[in-house]
C-alpha cells in the first residue's frame, strides 16, 4: 500500500460520484458554474481531511456500537466551522452556495470514508485518502459545472478572469436549470458505463 | 418573507421548491429506493412524518433554547442529533408494526438520518425566518412534494424495467434521464405560479 496509489484510487476506482455514487446533492445542486463548484469542493475537501484524520486518531477509543453518532457529531463541528469562516470571509460565495454549506454535515461521502477507511486505517493514510477522495470530488464537480456553465451561457467565467469564450454563443438556459444537471450527470454516467464495459470485453 | 401567506408557502413547498427535482434534496433515496412503487411509497411515509415532526422540534428548540442562551452557532449540531433521535423512533415503530416495509427499506431507514431533505427543511425554515406554524406546513409540504415525486418516478421505472436500452444507459443512467423529463416538467412551474 503506497501514498500515491491510495491518492489516485480516489480519483479513479474511488471516485465518490463515479466509481461510488454518493453525495449527489451538492454535485448536482451547485454546479451551475464552474466557480461554485470550486468553491463547494473546497469546503467539503477541508471537512472531510479533517474529520478522517480526527476519526482516525481517536479510532482505538470509539466504542463501535455508538460510532456512528460520534463520526456525525466530528462531522457537525467541521462544517459549522467551515459555514463560519466561508460566511465570514466569502459572503458572495457563501450566498451562492446557501443551504449546501451546512447540508456537508449528511454527505454521504464524508461519513462513508469515515465508516469505510479511517476507521481502519493510520492517520497518515486516512489524510491521504481524505486528499484523494477530496480531488476526485473536486474534478467531477468542475467538469459538471464546466459544461452546464459553457452550454448555458457560453462562456466559463472563474474568479474574474474568462477562461472560455465561445464566439457563437449557444444559451442553452435549461443547462444551468435543475433539468440540465440530471441531464449531464446522466450522459457522464453513461459514457463512463460504456468505457467500463468495453474495458471488460477486452479484457475480461 | 416572514408574511407569506400559508397556502403559498404550501405550494412553494410542494412544486416551486420541490426538493427532489428543482432543490436537488435527497437524491439519494430518489434514486436508491425508486425501483418499485411500493418501498417508494414506504420511504415517502417515512420522511414526511420525520420532517413534519422535525421541522416542529427545531424550531422549539432554536427559538426557545438555543435563542435565549444565545448559542445559534450550535443550531447546525442539535439540529442532526434531534433528526437522529427521531429516525430511531420511526425505526422501531416502523419494525414492530409492518415488517415487510422495514425489510424492502433496508439500509434505506436509518438513512433517512443522513438524508438532506429532512436536514434541508429544517435549515430552509431557519433562513426564511418561518414562524411556528410557517414552519410546520412548509415541513409537511415539502414532504408532500418529496412523496408525489417519489411516486412519479417508481411508477415509472417500475414500468420501463423491461424497456430495450443499450446496456450502458441501463440503470443509473437511465434514472437521470427520466429524472430529467420529470425535472423539465417542474421547472415550469416557475412560470405558471408567480412567485
Amino acid at each position: 500500500m503506497d501514498p500515491l496509489s491510495e491518492f489516485i484510487r480516489g480519483i479513479t476506482r474511488d471516485n465518490p460520484t463515479f466509481g461510488l455514487v454518493l453525495g449527489l446533492c451538492p454535485t448536482l445542486a451547485v454546479t451551475t458554474s464552474v466557480e461554485n463548484a470550486i468553491g463547494m469542493a473546497a469546503g467539503t475537501a477541508f471537512v472531510l481531511v479533517c474529520s478522517n484524520m480526527l476519526v482516525s486518531s481517536l479510532r482505538k477509543q470509539i466504542p463501535s456500537t455508538v460510532r456512528l453518532p460520534i463520526f456525525i457529531i466530528i462531522i457537525a463541528t467541521f462544517v459549522s466551522i467551515v459555514d463560519m469562516i466561508m460566511e465570514a470571509y466569502s459572503p458572495s460565495m457563501y450566498a451562492a452556495l446557501g443551504v449546501f454549506i451546512p447540508l456537508i454535515v449528511v454527505n454521504c461521502i464524508i461519513i462513508g470514508r469515515a465508516e469505510a477507511y479511517a476507521n481502519k486505517n493510520n492517520v497518515f493514510y486516512s489524510f491521504i485518502d481524505g486528499l484523494g477522495t477530496s480531488t476526485g470530488f473536486l474534478l467531477v464537480l468542475m467538469l459538471i459545472g464546466g459544461i452546464r456553465e459553457l452550454l448555458g451561457t457560453g462562456q466559463i467565467v472563474t474568479f474574474g478572469y474568462t477562461l472560455v469564450n465561445l464566439p457563437i454563443n449557444p444559451s442553452i438556459t435549461t443547462m444551468i436549470l435543475p433539468p440540465g444537471a440530471f441531464l449531464t450527470i446522466g450522459a457522464l454516467m453513461a459514457i463512463v458505463n460504456y468505457q467500463k464495459e468495453k474495458k471488460m470485453a477486452k479484457g475480461g | 418573507m416572514a408574511e407569506d401567506a400559508l397556502f403559498s408557502i404550501f405550494m412553494d413547498g410542494i412544486f416551486i421548491k420541490n426538493f427532489l427535482l428543482i432543490q436537488f434534496l435527497g437524491l439519494c433515496s430518489f434514486v436508491g429506493v425508486t425501483k418499485d412503487v411500493k418501498s417508494a411509497a414506504g420511504m415517502s411515509g417515512a420522511v414526511v412524518f420525520v420532517m413534519a415532526m422535525a421541522s416542529t422540534v427545531s424550531y422549539m428548540i432554536y427559538t426557545y433554547i438555543l435563542v435565549p442562551t444565545n448559542m445559534q452557532f450550535l443550531d447546525l449540531i442539535s439540529f442532526i442529533v434531534v433528526i437522529a433521535a427521531l429516525v430511531q423512533l420511526v425505526e422501531f415503530v416502523v419494525r414492530k408494526n409492518i415488517p415487510s416495509l422495514y425489510r424492502s427499506l433496508g439500509i434505506y431507514l436509518p438513512l433517512i438520518t443522513t438524508n438532506c431533505a429532512v436536514l434541508g427543511a429544517v435549515l430552509l425554515n431557519e433562513n426564511a425566518g418561518y414562524n411556528f406554524i410557517q414552519s410546520v406546513v412548509f415541513g409537511i409540504a415539502a414532504g408532500l412534494g418529496y412523496t408525489i415525486v417519489m411516486l412519479m418516478m417508481s411508477g415509472i421505472r417500475e414500468r420501463s424495467t423491461f424497456v430495450n436500452v443499450p446496456s450502458a444507459i441501463r440503470g443509473l443512467p437511465q434514472a437521470f434521464f427520466i429524472a430529467l423529463m420529470l425535472s423539465m416538467a417542474f421547472v415550469n412551474y416557475f412560470w405558471v405560479i408567480p412567485i
